[in-house]
C-alpha cells in the first residue's frame, strides 16, 4: 500500500507542496499559529540535538531524590529540574523523551493517514457497496470509547512501540476515512476529475493525483490536531503503564513511575506534564492558525 | 421517524454483535496468544494449562463457545472474575454507580459552562471575547487529563492544601474527594463542547432570519434568546451526547490517578491483571453505553430539528 505513495507523480504534489509552503509563510499573520509553530519547532530542535543538550545520561542513576537546582555531588553539574526516585536527571529524561514522542507520534499519524486516506478515497470515489462496507466498519470502530479500544488492543498484543502504532492506526484511521470520504464526495464531480476520467486514467491515479491534492487543506489542519491527539494518547498509555517498556524515557511513563512520590516530590511529575502539554499545545495552536488562514482565502 | 428509529436500533444491535465477536476473537481465541497462558501466566506448565482449558470449556469448537458465551452474556451471566474472586456483575455494578456519580457532576457543571462560553463567543465571531475564549479552550484541551491531574494536585493539594489528593472514598462517600476528578474531566472537555457550540451559534448568527430580526428593530437580547438560541443549541445536543463516549475514556485516566473506585479504573485493572471475563464484561458495557448514547443522539437530533423531522 505504501508503494503507491512513493510512486506518485511529482507534478501535482510539487505544486501542492509549494502552495503548502506559502500558506506556512502566511502563518506570520496569525500570532496564535506563530506561537504554535514556535513551540513545535522548539521541541523538534530539542529532539534533534538531544545528545548535545542533555546534561546527564537519561538512564543512569546518579543521585536519587535531588530537588530542582541541586548540585550533583559525585559527577559535578546541576540537576536543573531535579532527579527522580532512582536518581535519573529529569531534564535529561525530558530532553531524550522528546525524541520518543516525536518519532512515534508522527509515525503513527502517518500510518493512520495512509490507511484512512486509502479507505476514504475508495469509499468516496467508488461509492456503492465499497462505501457501505467501509463506512459500517468505520462506524463500529468509532463506537468504541477510544481508550477502552486501546486498552483491549494493547492487552492482547502487548505493549511496544510497534504495537502502539498499530493500535493508533486501527483506532484513528476510521475518523480520517470519514473526513476524506466527505471531501471526495464533494470533489469527484469536478470538471478536472471528469477530464482525467475521459483521458482514460486509472481510478487510483485519478484519486491520488487529481482528487487528493485538492483535498489537502482540511486534511493538513486535521493532521495537526490529530498529531496533538496522538501525543496525548501515547502519553496516556505511558501513564497507564501500557506504553513503551522502560527504561527509555517517555513522558507519560515518567509520570507513572513517580506519581507515588508526587506527595513529597511534585517536581518529578510536574515537569514531564509541562513538557507534554506544551508540545500538544503547539500542535493545536498551529492547527488553529492554519485553519484561520485557510478560511481567509 | 419510526423507520429511522427502527433502523438506528437495528444498527445498534448489529454493532453490539460485531463488537462481541471482535472481543471474543481478541480475548478468547489463540489468534493473539493462548488464553490459558494469559490467565495462568508464562510460568504455568502444559498440564495446568490443559486442566484449565478442560475446566473452562476451551477445548470445544470455537463457534459453539462463542454462541454459548453470547448466550450467557445475554441472560446476564457474565462469568467469574479471577482478580476479585466473585461474579463479574457483583464487582461491576457498584463501580458503574460510582462512575455514574462522577459523570453526573462532571456533566452538571461542564454543560452549562461550555454552552454559555460557546454562545458568548459565537454571538460576535472574531471579537476579542471570542478569540480569548477559543484560545483558552485550546489551552485547556491541550493538557492531557493525567497532566492536569498532576498540576491541580500540585496546586490544590500540596500548595494550598484545600483538597484531598486521593478519592478512594475509604471512609464513606465524601463530596470533597469528588471535586478534583470532576475538575480534571471538566477542564479537558469543556473546550471542545464550547467550540462546537460556538460554530453552531456563529452559523445561526449569519442567517437571514437573524438579520431580519435585527433589522426590524428587536432588542439584541431578545434576538439572541428567542431567535438564535433555539436553533443554535440543536447541534451541541449531539455533541454533548457523544461526550459520554469520551467520558468513558476520560474516567479511566482520572479514576486511576485519584484511586477512585469506578468503572474506568476497573477496566484498567481487569486488563493489567488479565482478568478476561471482567475485561469482556466491562468492554461490552462500555460499548453498549457508547452505542446507546450515539443512537439516542441521532434520534434526538432528528426530533429536535424540524427540517429533518418533517421531510
Amino acid at each position: 500500500m505504501t508503494t503507491s505513495i512513493t510512486e506518485m507523480p511529482k507534478a501535482g504534489y510539487g505544486a501542492a507542496f509549494i502552495r503548502g509552503l506559502k500558506s506556512f509563510a502566511l502563518l506570520r499573520e496569525s500570532w496564535v499559529g506563530m506561537v504554535g509553530a514556535f513551540l513545535v519547532l522548539f521541541w523538534v530542535l530539542v529532539a534533534l540535538f538531544a545528545p548535545l543538550l542533555a546534561p546527564f545520561d537519561p538512564n543512569s542513576s546518579i543521585q536519587p531524590f535531588a530537588k530542582p537546582g541541586m548540585e550533583a555531588i559525585k559527577t559535578g553539574g546541576t540537576f536543573w529540574l531535579g532527579t527522580d526516585h532512582i536518581g535519573r536527571d529529569i531534564l535529561s529524561r525530558i530532553i531524550w523523551g522528546s525524541r520518543t514522542v516525536l518519532i512515534y507520534a508522527p509515525l503513527a499519524t502517518i500510518c493512520a493517514y495512509t490507511v484512512g486516506i486509502l479507505m476514504g478515497l475508495a469509499a468516496g470515489y467508488r461509492g456503492g457497496w465499497v462505501d457501505d462496507v467501509l463506512s459500517r466498519i468505520a462506524d463500529i470502530i468509532l463506537s468504541f470509547p477510544v481508550l477502552v479500544l486501546y486498552i483491549i488492543i494493547i492487552a492482547t498484543i502487548g505493549a511496544s512501540g510497534f504495537n502502539i502504532i498499530i493500535a493508533i492506526t486501527f483506532a484513528s484511521s476510521p475518523g480520517i476515512m470519514r473526513i476524506v470520504r466527505g471531501l471526495v464526495l464533494d470533489l469527484r464531480n469536478r470538471d478536472y476529475v471528469a477530464a482525467a476520467q475521459t483521458r482514460g486514467e486509472s481510478d487510483w491515479r485519478v484519486m491520488l493525483v487529481e482528487i487528493l491534492p485538492n483535498a489537502r487543506g482540511p486534511l493538513i489542519v486535521d493532521a495537526c490536531l490529530r498529531l496533538g491527539y496522538v501525543i496525548i494518547t501515547i502519553g496516556v498509555l505511558g501513564f497507564l503503564g501500557l506504553g513503551l517498556p522502560p527504561p527509555d524515557p517517555d513522558w507519560g511513563g515518567m509520570v507513572n513511575e513517580t506519581r507515588q512520590m508526587a506527595m513529597a516530590f511534585p517536581h518529578m511529575t510536574l515537569f514531564p506534564c509541562i513538557a507534554i502539554s506544551s508540545l500538544i499545545l503547539g500542535f493545536n495552536l498551529l492547527a488553529d492558525g492554519l485553519r484561520e488562514i485557510s478560511l481567509r482565502d | 421517524m419510526v423507520t429511522l428509529i427502527a433502523k438506528r436500533f437495528g444498527f445498534m444491535v448489529f454493532t453490539m454483535i460485531v463488537v462481541s465477536l471482535i472481543l471474543f476473537i481478541l480475548l478468547e481465541t489463540d489468534l493473539t496468544g493462548d488464553p490459558a497462558i494469559r490467565v495462568l501466566g508464562q510460568f504455568s506448565n502444559e498440564e495446568q494449562r490443559e486442566l484449565w482449558r478442560e475446566k473452562h470449556g476451551y477445548n470445544q469448537p470455537m463457534l459453539l463457545r462463542y454462541v454459548k458465551w453470547l448466550g450467557n452474556f445475554a441472560t446476564g451471566d457474565l462469568g467469574e472474575s479471577i482478580r476479585f474472586k466473585g461474579p463479574v456483575a457483583d464487582v461491576m455494578l457498584p463501580r458503574l454507580w460510582n462512575t455514574a456519580i462522577l459523570g453526573f457532576w462532571t456533566f452538571a457543571i461542564m454543560i452549562p459552562l461550555s454552552l454559555t462560553l460557546g454562545v458568548l463567543s459565537g454571538m460576535k465571531e472574531g471579537s476579542k471575547l471570542d478569540r480569548s475564549i477559543s484560545v483558552f479552550g485550546i489551552l485547556t484541551t491541550s493538557v492531557p487529563e493525567f497532566a492536569s491531574a498532576v498540576i491541580f494536585s500540585a496546586l490544590f493539594v500540596f500548595t494550598l492544601k484545600w483538597l484531598p489528593g486521593t478519592s478512594s472514598m475509604s471512609g464513606g462517600f465524601e463530596f470533597k474527594q469528588l471535586i478534583l476528578p470532576a475538575l480534571v474531566l471538566i477542564v479537558y472537555d469543556f473546550g471542545y463542547v464550547a467550540r462546537m457550540t460556538r460554530a453552531s451559534m456563529a452559523e445561526v448568527m449569519t442567517s437571514q432570519y437573524i438579520r431580519t430580526a435585527i433589522l426590524k428593530g428587536l432588542p439584541y437580547k431578545s434576538v439572541i434568546v428567542k431567535h438564535a438560541l433555539r436553533n443554535a443549541l440543536i447541534a451541541p445536543f449531539t455533541v454533548i451526547m457523544l461526550q459520554i463516549n469520551w467520558l468513558l475514556s476520560g474516567v479511566i485516566v482520572v479514576e486511576f490517578f485519584f484511586a477512585y473506585k469506578g468503572f474506568g479504573a476497573l477496566i484498567l485493572e481487569a486488563s493489567l491483571n488479565n482478568d478476561i471475563a471482567l475485561l469482556e464484561a466491562c468492554a461490552m458495557v462500555a460499548v453498549c453505553v457508547a452505542v446507546t448514547t450515539q443512537t439516542l443522539a441521532d434520534i434526538g437530533y432528528t426530533f429536535l430539528n424540524p427540517r429533518i423531522r418533517f421531510s
